[in-house]
């Protein structure tokens, strides 16, 4: 479609030339040929995800940070997308609300066509990497990291599919992906115990081990995550919930005993 | 009732002594002789049905779709020149995302038609535009509950309980008066629009037909789609009978 060019071209679909305004950053006059960098403002933590038995398993805290303010704490960084995706995002989020407008419209055409198709999860990852690729070239990204995990039917039967695509346009594919810190904490554990077939139980709690991780030891986390799940049945996001914790180390009771001062 | 409008046909610009606009008056004979679109407002939906006349048998069955989904909750019959008619869906569609756009919410049906009508009738304003040949049954389901729409080539929109369009709209029309659409339920009204359509269907005139239905109701959750395959041959079977019960008195 002709409109799939300009949309790139136009930094994303039906945006009319010349109405982009790039938060923090110049704009050349009468041309509007380079931007700056923008800076994110409004940052969600690491989100992690996992093929299982039955599908995709996904999950991350519902906090956003306003630097180094924990400001928004009941924030839903997964969301459905169609019928056979969900997609999560760390990163700024008011860009990662501006990508669920242009997959709101991608699944808008795509479902007045009304012909027995729909978009999958490889679709909207290749749309997405597209996306944020082209913003990336002009110096203009949307400042996200995303994941987006879903299962479709193909020639081979039901297809599991879970990918990753960041703010400079670097997209793969893989059993498991994680974002932010989760790269750091949480990729070690699951490159150790992440195995085929996983049940949805034996995925919330290698899932969970993971969270845990990340929540004591990443600080612009929180103790509130939400699961989402997608299956050949559809997607489900679980309602939030927090996971216990134990501080009750020796190391931690006494922490100036070994301290050696007048103050 | 033909006239003929010597001198004052010529250009979409010019008005007649009567105050007709012949080009406009001719754009809809090109509707009138489409193959018949129907449309009825049930208590719990619209449905939408179109007699589309096959023009040769090496037409793939289900090609050329008459009725185009143009946002979630709404749908677009056409009647009529149908290449018009895909420019006419496509900035229905248009509209609709623009709107959602704009102000974050669906556009309500009675906007849609406006909106569809403004376009239509912009074409009846230049010399250097031709008028739509088509009219349009626009069926959707808002807030303000199911509404139906016609849009016809002159740009005028009424909103109606039933309606119809093409070559058999008199005989449609006759047959949707019968039928006490406040107590319609759609799947009861899918069945009723198959029993018009094969009804009007001259089979003197036209051979082949191929009935294109769909529906916005409760049960396809206010979304408008074909409707399923099993009911669509339920409903075929069920208008087939009738049909033959009426050739056997």
């Amino acid at each position: 479609m002709d409109g799939f060019a300009k949309s790139i071209g136009g930094g994303g679909p039906n945006v009319p030339a010349g109405s982009h305004p790039a938060g923090g950053s110049q704009a050349a006059a009468g041309g509007g040929a380079t931007q700056r960098t923008q800076y994110p403002y409004v940052t969600g933590t690491s989100v992690i995800a996992l093929k299982y038995k039955d599908g995709v398993i996904m999950a991350c805290d519902t906090g956003a940070s306003y630097g180094s303010t924990l400001r928004y704490k009941s924030v839903e960084r997964i969301k459905a997308v169609g019928k056979h995706s969900i997609i999560g995002a760390s990163g700024e989020y008011s860009d990662f609300q501006e990508i669920l407008r242009y997959l709101d419209e991608l699944t808008l055409s795509d479902h007045m066509w009304d012909d027995g198709n729909s978009l999958g999860p490889k679709e909207i990852h290749n749309y997405l990497t597209r996306v944020m690729y082209n913003r990336r070239n002009k110096f203009d990204p949307l400042w996200n990291s995303l994941v987006i995990g879903g299962v479709k039917k193909g020639p081979k039967g039901d297809e599991k599919y879970l990918g990753m695509v960041n703010m400079i346009g670097t997209h793969f594919e893989e059993n498991h992906v994680a974002t932010g810190f989760g790269n750091h904490l949480a990729i070690p554990i699951l490159r150790a115990e992440w195995h085929e077939d996983m049940t949805f139980e034996e995925a919330v709690k290698l899932v969970e081990k993971c969270l845990l991780v990340l929540l004591y030891r990443d600080r612009s986390s929180i103790n509130k995550f939400q699961i989402a799940k997608i299956t050949t049945e559809g997607s489900t996001i679980y309602p939030p919930y927090s996971l216990k914790t134990y501080w009750g180390f020796t190391h931690f009771e006494n922490p100036a005993q070994g301290a050696v001062g007048s103050w | 009732m033909s006239s003929i409008g010597t001198g004052y046909d010529l250009s979409v610009t010019t008005f007649s002594p009567d105050g007709r606009v012949f080009q406009v008056e001719y754009a809809t004979k090109a509707v009138d002789n489409s193959g018949t679109v129907v449309g009825i407002k049930c208590k719990d939906g619209i449905v939408l049905g179109v007699e589309k006349l096959v023009t040769s048998k090496m037409i793939l069955e289900g090609s050329n779709r008459r009725i185009h989904s143009v946002y979630h909750h709404s749908g677009l019959a056409v009647a009529g020149l149908a290449a018009d008619g895909r420019q006419i869906v496509s900035r229905a569609k248009s509209e609709a995302a623009s709107y959602e756009k704009v102000y974050g919410e669906p556009i309500s049906v009675k906007d849609l038609a406006d909106r569809v009508a403004s376009y239509v009738h912009l074409c009846t304003l230049y010399w250097w535009l031709r008028p739509f040949g088509c009219g349009v049954i626009l069926g959707g389901y808002d807030r303000d509950g199911p509404q139906l729409y016609i849009i016809e080539p002159s740009g005028v929109s009424y909103k109606y309980f039933g309606a119809a369009l093409g070559k058999g709209r008199q005989a449609a029309k006759t047959e949707i008066e019968k039928l006490k659409l406040s107590e319609l339920t759609c799947r009861e009204g899918i069945v009723e629009v198959a029993k018009i359509i094969y009804g009007v269907h001259d089979e003197a005139k036209d051979k082949a037909f191929e009935l294109e239905l769909s529906w916005i109701c409760d049960e396809s959750k206010r979304q408008h789609q074909k409707v399923p395959n099993e009911l669509l041959e339920q409903a075929k079977a069920a208008a087939q009978a009738a049909l033959e019960e009426m050739d056997a008195d």
